[in-house]
């Protein structure tokens, strides 16, 4: 199989999460992706870890993220250095960048000076709030874009005040995005033969990811959404049974289903609180408790072979020791193993896109800083 | 021009996993068909959410599918078959989310499909794969979430929080999106088609590629919240948000002697080596939660931002949509259906060449586009649409 990104050349002068993770998707499509890093120092998320974890120099965050990469050190303040970057982006199909407005422009890499060096580049940037308003020079940081979406409004009970989601969600889907953007320039590109700009922000994918809430809110009359009040309701504009529930041994997650018949399996008496369809979004905190009473008196694998056989929707919710050894995990081999050379490996997961009936896997850990100067400087001749 | 102009898109999915794919496509330029069954449609537009009925259908439905056509059809009846197929000869991509053995019963296989149309972009997306031990289970969002532990990940220490709202749904649409792209580039160079696959439960380990790569390197250690104002199970403090006097505050990155020094918190002066921010945690938020509760977010903003910290105010839609930040953004289109019903909505987050990808076309009504496209695409009419 021939990747569909093969041959495609990108130069990512990104940093953290948004635009690496969107170099990431493009190099497992099939792309050549060279991080461009200042010396020494280089991406800033080789010193950012999580659990202190370090591979070598570089954290173990850094090596997710950066797989399946090169790493070109260039120093942009050095008129040397910039002069082979220019050449190389003469070659390059893409370029990406994450720096706060007005940075590039100082370093005469913005996107009109990058168009007389390249009028055929895909030039992509990243910003947390667009390059326009009161928020622009605000600091891209997911926590932060998330509060200000209203996001935090829509995860766990209302007793608790904002929820925000617990990783870098915001981040995600804006690599997501710039993925997306950056493929459909290429596309553009082969028709036009012209270069092609394209931005996104991370407040614009926060809001993108609530296009369906938000949807129903500007045409609701304006209702903020209300959580449940119960702990394990997972949705404010979903009724009950929607949530998961606390078991003898574990906790349940139910979808939506029909109560009548979900309430006779397990032999709860609802009738209080359930006389017609519209019962189950009015009284939906008191048909959670009462389910969650029921639940609570028997095992996970008891309601489950009540349940799953009368095609409820329904799963046990894991944790990642029993995520990891799912059946389906396995057997669709999303685990894969970064070489690091003399034998370490790194375990990871893989693009969770298949192409021609392929998995698409990579084995090549992350670049030390300026791994690849030499043979890049080699082959593009910019010395 | 836009991107995808002239591209053909034939949709036969449901819900939103696979047509938040084919919006994107549309936004971007495409033609975009959804095959819908003949009397009830999309699934979704009779799936409500908090019962908002818009023009006699769902609100989520009307904010997924804006920007297509429907053609409404009988996948049972062989002479609407034949006219699918038709029109297949003619697409660039055809995308389906059925379950795993659906549509080689009905004959929209990817290799019935191939046969038809050689250089089509066939996109599936499925719940759990289509071999193995989770196919055919259902493929819904909560449930995913539930079975890849993502539930562990939000919320204070206790019991599951789930995401609340779609999340793998919209992974798994962005990732098919991301794959058809991707073909439909190799497609514009080399003129080959290509199977695209996602499915829901790849989608959403994907989505924690950092903490299930973090788990699986670090003796198999599960993360651990903190006890109060987590946001992150693997951050220490002060990430996550605060009660103040009046709100809310958002605080990510700092070091805690600094913070300490700003706000005027004695008792949290002494943290001083900075292994304790993630060691000592939840005693550090629980002294800065008490604190922050002394003053307002305005208060508080007002000293940490000029001071370069990392926070934030936090808002809820109404207030998010009234601050110039948002207005900014010019995220919110008015989109009109045939009958002119009129509706709010978002539009697609990517700019290209400078310009928003918006249109005004509204959701389709089930079966509105038949006809045009049945003279536009059919030589072999059907009796029934005649």
């Amino acid at each position: 199989m021939r990747k569909p990104l093969e041959g495609v050349l990108v130069l990512e002068f990104c940093q953290f999460l948004a635009g690496p993770s969107a170099g990431l998707k493009l190099a497992d499509l099939g792309a050549r992706v060279i991080k461009i890093e200042r010396p020494v120092k280089g991406d800033a998320c080789r010193q950012l870890a999580i659990k202190n974890l370090f591979v070598d120099e570089d954290s173990l965050l850094f090596h997710t993220i950066n797989r399946n990469k090169e790493s070109y050190a260039a120093d942009l303040k050095n008129p040397e250095d910039l002069e082979m970057l220019r050449k190389l982006i003469a070659k390059a199909d893409v370029m990406t960048h994450n720096f706060r407005p007005g940075v590039m422009e100082k370093i005469g890499l913005d996107y009109r000076s990058v168009e007389s060096i390249n009028p055929k580049i895909i030039y992509a940037t990243v910003t947390g709030y667009g390059k326009e308003g009161p928020w622009a020079a605000k600091p891209g940081q997911d926590l932060l874009v998330q509060s200000v979406s209203g996001l935090t409004h829509l995860s766990g009970s209302s007793e608790d005040g904002p929820v925000p989601f617990g990783l870098s969600v915001t981040d995600i889907m804006c690599g997501n995005h710039l993925t997306q953007g950056i493929i459909a320039a290429l596309i553009k590109r082969a028709k036009t033969n012209k270069s092609v700009l394209i931005e996104v922000s991370l407040l614009e994918s926060a809001l993108d990811i609530q296009f369906e809430v938000l949807t129903t809110y500007l045409n609701d009359g304006g209702q903020l959404p209300q959580r449940s009040k119960v702990a394990g309701s997972a949705h404010p504009y979903l009724s009950a049974p929607y949530g998961t529930y606390q078991t003898k041994d574990g906790y349940l997650a139910l979808a939506m289903g029909n109560l009548i018949k979900i309430s006779k399996l397990i032999g709860c008496d609802i009738s209080d609180f359930y006389t017609n369809a519209d019962s189950s979004f009015e009284n939906r905190d008191e048909l959670l408790l009462l389910l969650g009473e029921t639940f609570k008196t028997n095992t996970n694998v008891h309601w489950l072979s009540v349940l799953e056989p009368a095609d409820i929707w329904c799963a046990a919710v894991l944790n990642y020791k029993e995520a990891v050894e799912l059946e389906v995990f396995k057997n669709q081999q999303i685990k894969q193993q970064l070489d690091l050379g003399n034998g370490r490996t790194i375990d990871t997961t893989r693009s969770p896109i298949r192409i021609d009936g392929n998995k698409l896997y990579a084995a090549k850990a992350a670049p030390k800083i300026g791994a690849d100067n030499k043979k890049i400087n080699n082959e593009f001749d910019l010395k | 021009m836009k991107a995808l102009e002239d591209y053909l898109v034939v949709d036969f999915s449901q819900f939103l996993s696979g047509p938040s794919a084919s919006l994107r496509l549309a936004d971007m330029g495409a033609r975009v068909i959804k095959i819908e069954r003949s009397g009830v449609g999309d699934i979704c537009r009779t799936l409500y959410t908090s019962n908002v009925i818009m023009n006699g259908e769902s609100s989520v439905f009307h904010a997924i599918n804006r920007n297509k056509e429907s053609f409404e059809v009988d996948l049972k009846n062989e002479e609407d078959c034949k006219m699918v197929r038709e029109l297949l000869k003619k697409a660039d991509v055809m995308i389906h989310n059925f379950r795993p053995g659906v549509m080689e019963r009905l004959g929209f296989d990817y290799v019935t499909v191939q046969q038809l149309n050689n250089n089509i972009i066939y996109a599936e997306l499925s719940g759990y794969g289509t071999d193995g031990a989770g196919k055919g289970k259902p493929g819904q969002d909560l449930l995913l979430q539930s079975v890849t532990g993502l539930t562990w990940l939000s919320g204070n220490a206790g019991g599951p929080v789930a995401m609340g709202l779609s999340i793998v749904d919209m992974l798994a649409g962005s990732h098919l999106a991301q794959g058809i792209l991707a073909c439909l580039f190799r497609k514009a160079t080399s003129g080959e088609g290509a199977f695209v696959q996602v499915s829901m439960i790849e989608s959403a380990y994907d989505f924690q590629f950092e903490t299930i790569t973090t788990f699986m390197n670090d003796g198999g250690a599960l993360p651990e919240r903190t006890a109060q104002n987590n946001a992150n199970a693997y951050l220490g403090a002060p990430y996550g948000i605060y009660k103040t006097g009046n709100g809310f505050i958002a605080l990510a990155m700092g070091s805690i002697p600094v913070l300490a020094g700003l706000l005027g918190c004695k008792a949290m002066e002494h943290y001083t080596d900075p292994a304790e921010a993630f060691d000592k945690r939840d005693e550090i938020k629980a002294i800065l939660a008490d604190h922050l509760q002394t003053g307002s977010t305005e208060k508080w903003l007002a000293i940490l931002e000029p001071a370069d910290i990392w926070c934030s105010d936090v808002l809820n839609w109404k207030q998010l949509m009234e601050h110039e930040g948002f207005k900014a953004l010019n995220m919110i289109q008015e989109v009109e259906m045939t009958d002119g019903y009129r509706y709010q909505t978002t539009r697609c987050p990517i700019r290209i060449d400078g310009e928003l990808l918006v249109s005004s076309k509204g959701s389709p009504k089930l079966g509105q586009d038949n006809e045009r496209i049945i003279s536009q695409f059919v030589t072999v009419k059907s009796s029934v649409h005649e």
